[in-house]
């Protein structure tokens, strides 16, 4: 009796919980397609708002596509032999490189973005450009690409595949692109979701960095939630949720939520 | 090229990127941070001057708030999901971890949603006192956003700990006639305490840095992020918001190697 009430009680905590993160999300994705949200759902459900968000702000989405999708360039290059050499070496000098490469989570993105201003404001064809915001995103991401390809060579025995093949007489180029990185897969797999879904919402740096001429969703989302009533906010929003549900449902099929919290974006 | 070689040139393109737009520009920011009218002494002006003190306060005592709330709220559903399975928990997990991906603004605009001018609240206090709540851009519309973005967080991690936990413990105490409450807090919760110490630092580190949800929320309380936010762009004070975030970082930074040492893994501070 006593546990059946401690169980209802925990439940129903649970679930008020659960109501407070999903209601909102919820009822955004239905003021999105609301003819008008004061007068509730009667009013009608519409498309106009989402067609008016595509007129206005479609170019914030591809941009924020081409960003994401450079990034994930950028960090697969950059991050695969990073991984690949720091694993090769573990002693004291890749400790501190690893440390290194992941203070850029441990500081807030506006330190790290006013940082890049004062260093690169001067030059100001980078700094008009979205490659400047590239390079915040990849520093940013970096650690993720890192630490997830880190953590399959981790589990699969890098060392003796490496010898093996180069018994065979294979180059070490060869070994990489042949047997490394096709057995470092999964890892390449669940750290590209990730870097895609954090650079796709990343808004602290991308405020910061970013001209009228370069602005990305978040940026946009910002713009709207400020400026432009609540039905196109939320048809803004709306646009936002069905491009990262993909990405999370995608993440928890291959990577797993489950495997804790070190994969997780902000 | 031989294998040794072979390694060095994996770390090149890496060296590159982080020199060139991490590890330069973060010494620049140090540098500019004691550039100013102060100099150095703008570090100090964080402690020092009594309105940007009063913001720090603000910002640690919001963050605190935060912390411990996320903990109790991540501590209770956590244990109860990762102990009982029935219909609809992987959807009730679903639920809570679905807003890990959001970023801060879109967490400002849930708020907005819910306690806003024309937010949900504002609806159910007006039908049930006569009087409509509005209080998304107020210190607790704050505090909400913040464990909005906190509990999925920190629930995570609980519920990771919890299943590392030893039943038969638990259960030795249930034999010898302990009650319910006494095996949360004399067997559960002292085992779960590195799992709580890491996620509350975490937690605590990613309400100081946060940025968006306060920008959207643009609330008259001052945070940290945008007292530098508004000194750089709207005071032009440079050296200052440079010193201020130098500090900021180095705060966050600080506890988040506490979390590690504590098990965690640091996560991006954020929101």
């Amino acid at each position: 009796m006593r546990d059946r009430l401690i169980f209802s009680a925990q439940l129903l905590f649970t679930m008020l919980v659960a109501a407070f993160l999903i209601v909102p999300a919820a009822l955004s994705m239905l003021a999105g397609i609301t003819l008008n949200y004061f007068r509730g759902i009667q009013s009608g459900l519409t498309l106009q708002w989402v067609v008016q968000v595509w007129e206005l702000y479609s170019d914030t989405i591809f941009r924020s596509l081409v960003i994401a999708l450079a990034t994930l360039g950028v960090t697969l290059v950059v991050g695969i032999p990073a991984a690949y050499g720091l694993h090769l070496r573990s002693d004291r000098f890749s400790r501190a490189i690893e440390e290194i490469i992941t203070l850029p989570l441990a500081i807030p993105g506006l330190a790290l973005a006013l940082a890049l201003l004062l260093t690169y404001g001067g030059f100001s064809d980078f700094r008009r450009s979205w490659l400047f915001i590239l390079a915040g995103h990849a520093v940013y991401t970096l650690p993720f690409m890192v630490r997830s390809v880190l953590a399959v060579f981790g589990a699969i025995d890098v060392k003796t595949l490496d010898e093996g093949a180069a018994s065979l007489g294979a180059s070490p180029w060869r070994r990489f692109r042949d047997v490394i990185v096709p057995n470092a897969a999964p890892g390449i797999l669940a750290g590209s979701l990730m870097v895609v879904t954090l650079s796709l919402g990343e808004f602290n740096l991308t405020w910061m960095l970013h001209t009228p001429l370069t602005k990305t969703l978040p940026v946009g989302l910002a713009d709207s939630y400020a400026s432009m009533r609540l039905e196109v906010a939320s048809a803004y929003t709306l646009v936002f949720f069905v491009m990262i549900i993909p990405l999370l449902v995608a993440m928890q099929i291959f990577a797993g939520y489950r495997r804790g919290p070190t994969v997780l974006p902000r | 090229m031989s294998k040794r070689a072979f390694v060095r040139f994996c770390f090149v393109p890496l060296a590159v990127l982080v020199t060139a737009f991490f590890v330069l520009p973060m010494a620049r920011l140090v540098l500019v941070g004691a550039s100013g009218d102060q100099g150095l002494r703008a570090y100090a002006a964080i402690l020092l001057d009594p309105r940007y003190r009063a913001t720090l306060f603000n910002t640690v005592s919001l963050a605190a708030a935060t912390t411990i709330a996320s903990l109790v709220v991540a501590t209770i559903s956590g244990l109860f999901l990762q102990r009982h399975r029935f219909l609809g928990h992987s959807l009730l997990v679903a639920m809570l971890t679905f807003p890990l991906a959001f970023p801060g603004v879109v967490v400002g605009f849930m708020i907005i949603l819910l306690a806003g001018r024309q937010g949900l609240l504002g609806d159910v206090t007006l039908h049930l006192f006569g009087t409509k709540e509005v209080f998304a851009y107020s210190l607790q519309g704050l505090f909400l956003g913040y464990l909005y973005f906190s509990i999925p967080r920190v629930i995570l991690t609980i519920m990771a700990a919890v299943e590392k936990l030893d039943p038969s413990l638990e259960e030795a105490a249930r034999t010898l006639g302990a009650s319910p409450w006494r095996v949360v807090r004399d067997v559960i919760l002292p085992a779960l305490a590195p799992a709580l110490i890491a996620s509350g630092a975490i937690a605590f580190a990613t309400a100081m840095g946060a940025f968006g949800t306060a920008f959207t929320l643009a609330t008259d309380v001052a945070v940290l992020p945008m007292l530098i936010y508004t000194e750089f762009t709207l005071s032009a004070n440079i050296a200052l918001a440079a010193a201020l975030s130098v500090g900021l970082g180095l705060v966050t930074w600080a506890i988040l190697a506490l979390a590690r040492s504590y098990g965690g893994t640091s996560i991006a501070a954020a929101g």
